[in-house]
């Protein structure tokens, strides 16, 4: 992830508090792997200012049906929908639920 | 007067020894540790580079659709019997390239060392056109000294010391080392495709009259850093006497505009000859080797390219620039890959009562996905292509069990060096004309972006459409 | 699971970008702390 967004993202947890932080992601593939991992064990490319810093925030992706269906319907179908049809939804399901079991059993 | 295109240019310069001034390179080589080590380790040699299938494909040597067939990685299949010359492009080396920025600079910029030449042999016909004497040449110490007093920046040839580019103010950003050489690397990479331009068209040089800049490089000072014109320096550098111009400024959408604006200054009869001309983008060097080197590939991203499109009056043979099914991405749309591509691609076609699958080809960002994939970044033209798949299918147009089909037939595989503007669309242009003129194909339809939100003045995204008919 | 939250939206240029993931959560009842579009190329 951008050294920029890794910089915004560490002074808002310092700002905010973890608990009340939720992160929500709009890519694809890989880039939700690369950045899911970001934010919870840290910078997987050890470049930036999260590498080796374990935020352990929330995170979702807005296509999950678990975040879908929480949106106003007529906005997401006039917004997001389309790209269900676009981006690989069961990809970033599995990326997503691994790092969820993961995230578990560090605990 | 009905515009068309005449002709269609693709050129790429290795330059293996600039990675390092690439602005992710640059900013990493700043940090402790072995980056720039690690990177020159995985440069690769020109014949590696030429006989690359994305840049086979990028000269004309291949057709697009045949990389699929290519096992991947495309780095490790070199394909045999490369030559570095295409049907609408070349390859060139670093040494030559180095000649052109010494013929570039007017301003003493470059200093290279007395003692280094050129490859006697390495330049094609358009290179040499351009090449001069040799500019102002420094004594050996003279280049250490600017090189150690920070105002100059190394250039090196194969890992070895042979000159240096210097600041022109110390204070004035605009005028830096780097920002200057970028700039040179712009106007040198540009006047080599307009070059080429001119002799694979049999256009002769005098009877250019306005070129259309769409490189990426802004060109200023302290008090107005993109004034611009890059334009008229390549037109000066190429040697047409008689051509004004001016730059198009739209990220990487301005390849697309430059050809919607010179259509229609030719349709109007302003001009009778406009030339679009693309430099090469300096600072997307090595924009993703630190990826590269991670995944122990070769760093992939060490061409610099450039684009050139002879847009004139109607000539009897050529496909037409069709204006009418021009598209735009106006600022109350949604900036969202849907609300581009309907503005784009399904408002222009409805006007003209047109389908989707009714145009041949699209043309989207035709990045190399072998450049963005390791780095996390997709396969650009195929998200593209499943965008404008999945509208077709939401309008009806298709059944959504068509969809991959559609991609299939209507796309094509990504072979675009990753330099913002150049993988617009538009490198396909030459082989469209190709087929256009072997009467294999009708129409094709050449989408760019833009990403304005990255300059923070507007949240929007961008974008520009043409159509190519025969 | 948004309701009072601070969302901090990373969106994407030919994915979802961030404005829209901010129109939609804020609409979800969160409040948008961060909101960004990255763009791969």
């Amino acid at each position: 992830m951008d050294l920029d967004n890794q910089t915004t993202i560490k002074q808002l947890v310092d700002a905010h508090g973890m608990e009340n932080l939720v992160v929500v992601l709009g890519m694809n593939g890989e880039g939700v792997r690369i950045a899911a991992e970001t934010v919870t064990s840290g910078d997987p490319s050890w470049a930036g200012p999260l590498a080796g810093v374990s935020l352990g925030l929330p995170v979702y992706h807005i296509l999950e049906e678990q975040v879908r269906t929480k949106l106003p319907a007529d906005l997401y179908a006039e917004k997001v929908q389309l790209m269900e049809m676009v981006l690989d939804v069961g990809q970033i399901e599995n990326t997503l639920a691994e790092l969820r079991r993961n995230q578990a059993k560090r605990g | 007067m009905v515009p068309v295109l005449r002709a269609a240019v693709n050129t790429l310069v290795h330059v293996p020894d600039l990675v390092r001034y690439g602005s992710k390179p640059f900013r990493e080589a700043a940090q402790p540790g072995s980056f720039l080590a690690d990177l020159k380790a995985r440069l690769r040699p020109f014949g590696e580079v030429a006989a690359y299938p994305p840049h086979q494909a990028f000269i004309g040597n291949l057709k697009p659709e045949a990389l699929a067939d290519i096992p991947s990685p495309w780095h490790g299949h070199p394909l045999p019997g490369a030559s570095h010359q295409g049907p609408f492009g070349e390859i060139l080396d670093q040494g030559t390239f180095y000649s052109l920025l010494e013929k570039a600079d007017q301003f003493g910029l470059l200093m290279l060392d007395p003692g280094w030449s050129p490859p006697a042999n390495g330049a094609s016909a358009a290179a040499r056109a351009l090449m001069g004497a040799a500019g102002k040449r420094g004594a050996r110490e003279e280049i250490l000294k600017r090189i150690e007093s920070g105002e100059a920046l190394p250039l090196e040839d194969r890992g070895a010391l042979i000159g240096c580019v210097r600041r022109d103010h110390e204070e004035d950003e605009s005028l830096a080392a780097r920002v200057l050489l970028e700039n040179m690397a712009a106007k040198a990479s540009g006047a080599h495709a307009l070059r080429l331009l001119l002799e694979k068209a049999h256009l002769p040089a005098r009877e250019v009259d306005y070129i259309l800049s769409c490189s990426e490089e802004a060109i200023g000072d302290r008090y107005n850093r993109g004034g611009g014109n890059l334009a008229k320096a390549i037109g000066e550098m190429a040697g047409c006497p008689n051509a004004a111009g001016v730059d198009i400024k739209a990220f990487c959408a301005a390849p697309v505009y430059a050809l919607v604006h010179a259509a229609a200054l030719v349709q109007a009869g302003v001009v009778r000859n406009a030339v679009v001309v693309g430099g090469g983008s300096l600072a997307k060097l090595g924009m993703k080797s630190h990826r590269h080197i991670e995944k122990q590939m070769p760093v992939l991203e060490d061409v610099l390219g450039g684009v050139a499109f002879w847009v004139g009056p109607d000539d009897g043979a050529s496909p037409r620039l069709n204006l009418e099914l021009a598209g735009r991405h106006p600022s109350g749309r949604p900036s969202t890959p849907q609300g581009v591509l309907e503005a784009l691609v399904c408002e222009p076609l409805a006007r003209a009562g047109r389908k989707l699958r009714d145009i041949d080809k699209y043309a989207v960002e035709l990045h190399n996905p072998e450049v963005t994939l390791p780095a996390g970044a997709g396969d650009v033209p195929l998200t593209n292509y499943r965008t404008l798949a999945a509208l077709a299918a939401m309008r009806g147009e298709i059944a959504r069990e068509e969809i991959p089909a559609f991609i299939r037939s209507h796309g094509m595989p990504g072979f675009a060096p990753t330099q913002g503007h150049i993988p617009a669309g538009v490198p396909y242009l030459g082989h469209a004309l190709a087929a256009m003129r072997a009467g294999t194909m009708k129409s094709a339809m050449v989408v760019a972006k833009g990403s304005l939100f990255l300059g923070r003045m507007t949240q929007q995204a961008d974008g520009a459409s043409i159509v190519v008919e025969s | 699971m948004f309701e009072g939250k601070k969302v901090i939206a990373l969106g994407e240029r030919d994915g979802v970008p961030g404005p829209v993931l901010a129109e939609c959560l804020q609409a979800a009842g969160s409040e948008v702390v961060y909101q960004t579009t990255a763009c791969f190329v």
